[in-house]
């Protein structure tokens, strides 16, 4: 199933690139458009429920429904959580105003197809929990939206 | 402590540990080579020390086939691109408090770069001091390092080495989380468990996890006074031991063998990179919990 339309596109642009230092400059240029979670939705320090587990960027995570569509908020503690912050804006940029059942079309692998096989293990866990408890703060919303 | 590009010894046990500050002073010194060498492969790019170069240890430093390091021709072609000769001072630093940075600074001892030092405290000590980075990446005058063949029977350690150790009851430390070292766990604390189907140690070690040797505020080494009630009181090493250090992959239990071998001056210390990931999978090999 592909991605939704904005994570596609740039999933198929990081594909296309076969040298490491642009697929660096891409993501590194995503980091620097990251945003901090908007002081309407929470101010520090955050509840834990919101926290990625395993994630050493100390991300947290806030995913919002505004009638049938989602909206994805994000922190990232770590000032050097530069990844986090790439895939933060990927996420985000993703699934604004997306159907909350979009999250579903997120998955694990995610984390491989952007950064790739050079990944350490303990930034692949952090950044795949990142998706992880965006889709479960999703389906959570999705399970208490009124049914028609 | 600090060292000199001047002075002879640099690269011995009294020299090899460099302070950001001593790092600021030699930016553009070009007998001195900054190598900065992260496990986050997007720090680079988002600033460095001027003038630092990046050593990514699996593109770099890893063979790209075979579960083992780059070839003599490989580290000719890699220094000979950074624009090291063997006279030149090469310090890493780097994230996680400087452990890619020892693996990367171990990985040049391997081909006797003895010319090498640690900038004390890594990547995040440079910046919480507000010291400058820049995101232009240096372009090096090429040189033709020689190549050497690698020597591996010095500072590193395989499974044969082990088994052997085990009989001749050498020391090896584990510097793995309790955790892991007790069995409990196959992976570090919040880590993915990345295939080892035993848990567990090797027999004998001690476990003396990595980060102990680090203040957790500066993300400086410990003193030598402090490392010795840590490795000596404590752990009961020896600086006359025959000791070799691992954890999971070798990235680790290389800052403890940076530590043992450089800031503690113990003479016969090697690293077993094969570690855990090894150790864990294979069949037959004695295990103890």
């Amino acid at each position: 199933m592909p991605y939704p339309q904005a994570i596609q596109e740039i999933v198929d642009l990081l594909r296309a690139l076969d040298d490491r230092t642009e697929r660096i400059q891409v993501l590194v240029s995503l980091a620097e458009r990251f945003r901090d979670v908007s002081p309407e939705t929470a101010i520090r320090p955050f509840e834990e429920s919101r926290r990625v587990p395993g994630c050493e960027s100390d991300a947290f995570v806030w995913v919002k429904a505004v009638g049938d569509n989602m909206f994805v908020e994000f922190a990232v503690e770590n000032p050097q959580g530069v990844s986090a912050k790439a895939l933060a804006t990927v996420l985000k940029l993703g699934l604004d105003g997306q159907p909350i059942e979009a999250a579903d079309q997120l998955d694990d692998e995610l984390v491989f197809t952007l950064f790739g096989s050079g990944l350490s293990m303990g930034k692949n866990l952090g950044l795949t929990n990142m998706v992880r408890a965006v889709r479960h703060q999703a389906v959570s919303l999705h399970r208490q939206s009124p049914r028609p | 402590m600090s060292a000199t590009v001047s002075s002879p010894n640099v690269g011995s046990s009294a020299e090899v540990l460099v302070s950001t500050e001593w790092v600021a002073e030699h930016l553009e010194d070009p007998s001195v080579r900054i190598i900065e060498s992260n496990e986050d492969s997007l720090l680079y790019a988002t600033g460095h020390v001027p003038g630092a170069f990046e050593v990514d240890w699996t593109r770099d430093l890893n063979d790209q086939v075979v579960r083992d390091f780059i070839d003599g021709q490989k580290f000719s072609a890699l220094a000979s691109r950074l624009g090291i000769t063997p006279d030149t001072v090469v310090v890493f630093y780097g994230d996680k408090s400087n452990w890619w940075a020892c693996y990367a600074f171990w990985v040049f001892q391997l081909f006797g770069h003895t010319k090498a030092c640690v900038m004390d405290g890594g990547r995040l000590l440079w910046l919480k001091e507000g010291r400058p980075l820049t995101t232009v990446v240096p372009q090096a005058d090429t040189t033709s390092y020689p190549v050497r063949t690698r020597n591996d029977r010095v500072d590193r350690a395989f499974r044969e080495d082990i088994l052997l150790h085990l009989t001749e009851r050498g020391c090896l430390v584990d510097v793995r989380s309790p955790q892991e070292y007790a069995g409990e766990r196959l992976h570090m604390p919040d880590y993915p468990n990345e295939g080892a189907v035993r848990g567990g140690h090797i027999p004998g070690a001690v476990n003396v996890p990595w980060a102990n040797a680090v203040d957790p505020n500066s993300g400086k080494f410990l003193s030598p006074d402090a490392l010795r009630v840590i490795y000596e009181e404590e752990a009961g090493l020896k600086p006359e031991d025959d000791i070799v250090t691992y954890c999971r992959i070798g990235e680790r239990s290389s800052h403890t063998w940076f530590v043992l071998k450089y800031l503690l001056d113990y003479k016969h210390v090697r690293n077993y990179d094969g570690s855990w990931t090894e150790w864990g999978n294979a069949v037959g090999l004695p295990v103890e919990r």
